[in-house]
């Protein structure tokens, strides 16, 4: 056990017991960055904050929302809405925050990309980050279904019984997570749960091990320069700032962090008050009615791109039926992103996207892609429309099925 | 500079999304359609000026066998439950009636109710429609009446009035604790589909579509069971403002909060950005 000695002040009472000074270089002053970034690196903290958001809205939220199938929409949209001061707010803040979440997230996940950050030892941050992206889709999903409202009930609907597409058990898949054989109240409360308690347990955990596996590759910076952390850090410490190529998390990288931050909710306040529509669709103001199905279902913006992939294949191709191969390429859709640093079969070249020769179309075509799947998910799947899709689906899956070949032939460019 | 040609991208990429999937996207779910017609012009106009005291013993002979005029004290002659179920639905009241309506079209209405309300999908001779036609009476009688009623009241009609007159004979209001006149059990039998609860229709339809929608629903959707029921610009209106006051209200809050809110974020970046050029001032 530590010398207890007499404390000079409450810090050093608190250090004594807590180390909270050696805890505070470690996390803060001491945790050092590179200092060769721009403001894509500053999506992280934008997330954090993003996510504090979700949380403290959320548990607002959570005192007057009753997951029940007969007053789940009014505890929603007149209790919280309307007779609860700045209920509204609190609601239209979770709603936009969720969207926003996920721009962020894509915004993130493409920088992960384009400066080839999810490799050569940084495989677990991205897995991991991956894995983020699968609770956080749960998540938005699950909490859709809250307010009750006739996309709840049918995004619902459509979206549980994907799963009858698993081979022999499928059927009973879908019964056993609606919990029902329809979605119904049982489906609403278990989702609930998922919502409120469990899913958020597994990101906050998820979080923690994503920041974690972040300390040993550390940061990437720009140029992938590789360079040695300990000596740069030691430049710093000892007044060199300007020469050093790292700076402190804290103040430095901070400061430009909040100022990102601040520029960002300036933008969302905006969409709060102004511009809400993209995020909280106007059809989920109509409550849920079984009886009546909406002329178009579609998800929420984020999961159109996916959406589109498994609806591209909209017809029998050699005997196999169109639902099925769609199912099999929405699977592949999910979890392709997850492999990506296995895909690429140059580990060692960590350049920014530009730098490299065919990695850059690579990446930007599969931006395009993405953003043509995105737009056409939410376009009725007919005449021309359908086709659009069909052929940016197979870009995107031939795009996954290209990367291993063209990245190992630019490994074999550098080896020359 | 390169930070700047950085967000531009981001920027870009964002902006076709959201362009994709809000604005285009909903052109192609919603094609564009005619613009609310107030004027009513395919229903031909009244050629005559109709006489005030001629109506109003044509109304007394003719219309206060089924509506109540309250305004005037004429009481309905059968109870709610009752005239829904002799007639299908509660005829209404007509206090207002020359206020709310268009004039063009209550004279439209009256010689021809299913033509006008554009409800011949649902009524016919087979099924006939509650309201009979008055396609006997002259032209001149006709504009008797539609003047006479314009006469009934000369105070400003209040938006909730509008809507309990216009709509609250098959649409409740929940959230201001109205429920329809007609109880709900009639409306399936009568019109073939329940009429839903307007309450959060202003968030869910938004009020660019009702104003097209309420004009002429048969326009808007293929089969409606909902009748055009010829309301004029103000009090349709009216309707809508009424509708934002119960399902939105609190629209105004959100607006000056949202200036606020910007104003506030807007000066923590300004504060934040000072403080993060003074400290990368040292290491850079």
């Amino acid at each position: 056990m530590a010398e207890i000695r007499k404390s000079e002040g409450f810090i050093d009472w608190l250090d004594q017991r807590l180390a909270v000074k050696a805890f505070m270089r470690v996390m803060m002053t001491e945790y050092w960055i590179p200092k060769n970034i721009n403001f894509l690196w500053a999506m992280g903290v934008v997330l954090v904050v993003l996510f504090g958001v979700l949380l403290v809205t959320g548990l607002l939220l959570l005192m007057y929302y009753k997951p029940d199938i007969n007053l789940a929409f009014d505890s929603v949209n007149y209790t919280i809405m309307q007779e609860v001061e700045y209920g509204w707010l609190w609601r239209h803040m979770h709603g936009v925050a969720a969207s926003a979440t996920f721009l962020i997230i894509y915004i993130h996940l493409f920088t992960g990309i384009y400066y080839g950050s999810y490799k050569k030892g940084r495989e677990i941050i991205w897995i991991t980050g991956m894995v983020l992206f699968i609770a956080f889709s749960a998540e938005a999903f699950s909490g859709y279904m809250l307010p009750w409202g006739q996309m709840s009930y049918w995004a619902a609907q459509v979206i549980t019984n994907l799963f009858s597409g698993i081979p022999v058990i499928g059927d009973d898949v879908v019964i056993w997570i609606r919990g029902d054989y329809v979605v119904a109240d049982a489906t609403l409360t278990r989702f609930f749960m998922l919502h409120v308690v469990l899913l958020p347990l597994v990101i906050i955990v998820v979080i923690a091990v994503h920041f974690y596996s972040l300390r040993f590759p550390h940061v990437n910076n720009q140029e992938s320069e590789v360079f040695d952390f300990e000596s740069e850090s030691k430049k710093f410490l000892e007044g060199d700032k300007k020469e050093s190529k790292v700076v402190p998390f804290w103040p430095v990288f901070l400061s430009k962090d909040f100022f990102v931050v601040g520029f960002f909710m300036t933008i969302f306040f905006a969409l709060v008050c102004y511009q809400f529509d993209f995020a909280m669709d106007p059809i989920n103001f109509e409550p849920a009615n079984s009886m009546k199905t909406p002329a178009h279902i579609y998800p929420e913006w984020y999961f159109l791109w996916n959406y589109e992939v498994l609806r591209g294949f909209f017809f029998d191709i050699g005997g196999m039926a169109a639902m099925d191969i769609g199912l099999i390429a929405f699977v592949i859709a999910n979890i392709v992103f997850m492999i990506l640093p296995f895909l690429d079969r140059n580990p060692m070249n960590t350049a920014p996207a530009h730098k490299r020769p065919v990695f850059k179309y690579w990446f930007w075509l599969l931006v395009c892609d993405m953003i043509v799947l995105t737009v056409y998910g939410k376009l009725p799947p007919t005449g021309v429309n359908a086709w659009v899709g069909f052929v940016a689906a197979v870009i995107f899956l031939g795009l996954f099925i290209a990367l291993p070949f063209i990245t190992k032939h630019e490994a074999k460019g550098d080896a020359q | 500079m390169r930070e700047i040609k950085i967000l531009a991208i981001v920027v870009f990429f964002t902006a076709v999304t959201y362009w994709g999937v809000e604005p285009y996207a909903h052109s192609q779910m919603h094609p564009h359609v005619a613009p609310a017609d107030f004027s009513f012009k395919e229903i031909e106009p009244l050629h005559v000026n109709g006489n005030v005291d001629n109506g109003k013993a044509l109304v007394e002979a003719n219309c206060i066998t089924c509506h109540s005029i309250k305004k005037l004290g004429f009481e309905a002659p059968l109870s709610a439950e009752d005239s829904a179920a002799s007639y299908g639905v509660v005829p209404p009241d007509l206090s207002h009636a020359g206020v709310i309506y268009d004039k063009n079209y209550l004279a439209g209405f009256l010689k021809d109710p299913v033509g006008a309300t554009k409800l011949s999908h649902k009524f016919g001779d087979a099924k006939p429609y509650a309201m009979p036609s008055f396609s006997f009476l002259s032209e001149q009688e006709i504009a008797d009446i539609v003047a006479y009623f314009g006469t009934i009241v000369s105070t400003k009609v209040s938006n909730k009035v509008v809507f309990e007159e216009a709509c609250g004979r098959c649409h409740s209001m929940k959230y201001d604790a109205l429920k329809a006149q007609t109880p709900s059990s009639f409306m399936k039998s009568y019109l073939g589909a329940e009429a839903p609860d307007l309450s959060m229709m202003i968030r869910s339809k938004k009020a660019e579509y009702l104003n097209t929608f309420i004009n002429e629903p048969l326009k808007m959707v293929e089969g409606i069971a909902m009748p055009r029921v010829g309301l004029t610009e103000v009090s349709q209106n009216q309707v809508i403002s009424y509708m934002e006051s119960v399902g939105d209200r609190k629209k105004a809050e959100r607006e000056s909060l949202g200036l606020k809110l910007i104003g506030f974020m807007a000066i923590f970046t300004l504060i934040a950005y000072l403080w993060k050029v003074k400290i990368w001032k040292e290491v850079e």
